[in-house]
């Protein structure tokens, strides 16, 4: 038995290709589904038959933030919320890169929120992967601008009373050409959605709702990632098509999952000028 | 073995695909997503701790597994992983 357990013992992962090994063991809590999202990203990224090194990868500030670090791509830690702005450029800049901005919901949506709505206004040709845990993780579980109504956080004590944001509707609504949600638990179907939103031309975004059980999972009754992974399991809804305004999170409520958006529409490159291209 | 309401017609030529499941066990947190998430119950927690204390997933139960991959999917230490058994594999043993 010692022998066989000997045997099962590995050093390295295949995934490990598109790691940068020796910032492994990730700073990630033990239960948080960054490692989930990360590890779906980069299958997508093997399976899409992108040339990788065209590829980049930018993130901004916060838990998700540090996926840029662990990428070993061309990756790109920027200033908090600028990480689409800073995506843009390099678009712009360079309009054969495929540019993926990986970051979380307090960076995207909170303080990179007017960024976010204007690149898909402008339908910019990047690919937004928003990781949603539904509070600030890094800076101590402050309530977020994505936290459910009613929700505990270290700032809302007594419960959130506010409206929280429903990602896919502002997305789709400003303009977005590809929306996409699911939670890490649906890791086969977040996989084959990133994939369809790398190969999208255009602003292409997929929610991750992610387990945060240190910070968020704890004052909400769920304080182990395999619990918040069972609320997941328990009460999310597989709704293709839906309409994202009724895809909202309420607290404790069923989370609607699945591909809401996928329209064509001439890209910010494509209405350039055939000489300023 | 799973039941079933009528034999299929390829039962001969179908093989049940298995698989080994290797563990990175520096990296490993001890969530337990792998343990609780795999559909043929073929990971268990051990009592070995790793460096950090935490308590290590292991195989339990080799003959159960099919290679489904989920385990390594799951797995946000990216510290999990299956190869799939071949014929040749398991004559060679």
């Amino acid at each position: 038995m010692t022998q066989l357990a000997q045997r099962e013992i590995a050093e390295t992962h295949p995934r490990d290709v598109l790691l940068r090994q020796d910032r492994l063991p990730h700073i990630w809590c033990p239960g948080c589904g960054l490692g989930i999202a990360l590890n779906c990203f980069l299958g997508a990224l093997m399976k899409s038959g992108l040339d990788l090194k065209k590829v980049a990868v930018v993130s901004g500030i916060g838990c998700a933030g540090r996926v840029a670090g662990y990428i070993n791509l061309d990756s790109f830690h920027t200033t908090h919320g600028r990480a689409i702005p800073f995506a843009t450029g390099l678009k712009l800049a360079n309009p054969e890169l495929k540019v993926v901005v990986f970051s979380g919901d307090g960076d995207l949506i909170a303080i990179g929120g007017n960024h976010f709505i204007h690149a898909a206004r402008r339908n910019m040709d990047i690919t937004v992967i928003c990781v949603n845990n539904f509070n600030y993780g890094m800076t101590g579980g402050q309530l977020g601008p994505t936290t459910p109504t009613t929700a505990f956080t270290t700032t809302s004590p007594y419960g959130n009373r506010e409206h929280p944001f429903n990602i896919p509707y502002l997305a789709a609504g400003s303009g977005a050409v590809y929306v996409a949600r699911w939670t890490t638990l649906h890791v086969r179907r977040l996989e084959r959605s990133m994939i369809e939103a790398l190969q999208k031309k255009g602003f292409a975004l997929v929610e991750v709702i992610s387990p945060c059980p240190t910070l968020y999972g704890r004052r909400n009754k769920m304080p182990t990632g395999v619990e918040e992974m069972e609320y997941y399991r328990r009460k999310s809804v597989i709704r293709h098509g839906a309409d994202p305004r009724d895809v909202e999170i309420r607290y404790e409520g069923e989370i609607v999952v699945g591909k809401f958006v996928d329209v064509e529409k001439p890209t910010f490159i494509d209405l350039l000028p055939n000489d300023n291209r | 073995m799973v039941r079933l309401w009528r034999t299929p017609l390829d039962l001969d030529a179908v093989q049940r695909p298995r698989g080994k499941v290797f563990f990175i066990p520096a990296r490993c947190k001890g969530c337990e997503l792998c343990i609780t998430y795999c559909p043929k119950n073929a990971l268990a927690l051990s009592d070995k701790l790793n460096e950090k204390g935490y308590h290590l997933p292991e195989f339990a139960d080799p003959d159960a597994c099919v290679a489904c991959g989920l385990c390594e999917m799951i797995c946000p230490e990216f510290a999990v992983y299956v190869e799939e058994v071949t014929e040749e594999a398991k004559s060679d043993e």
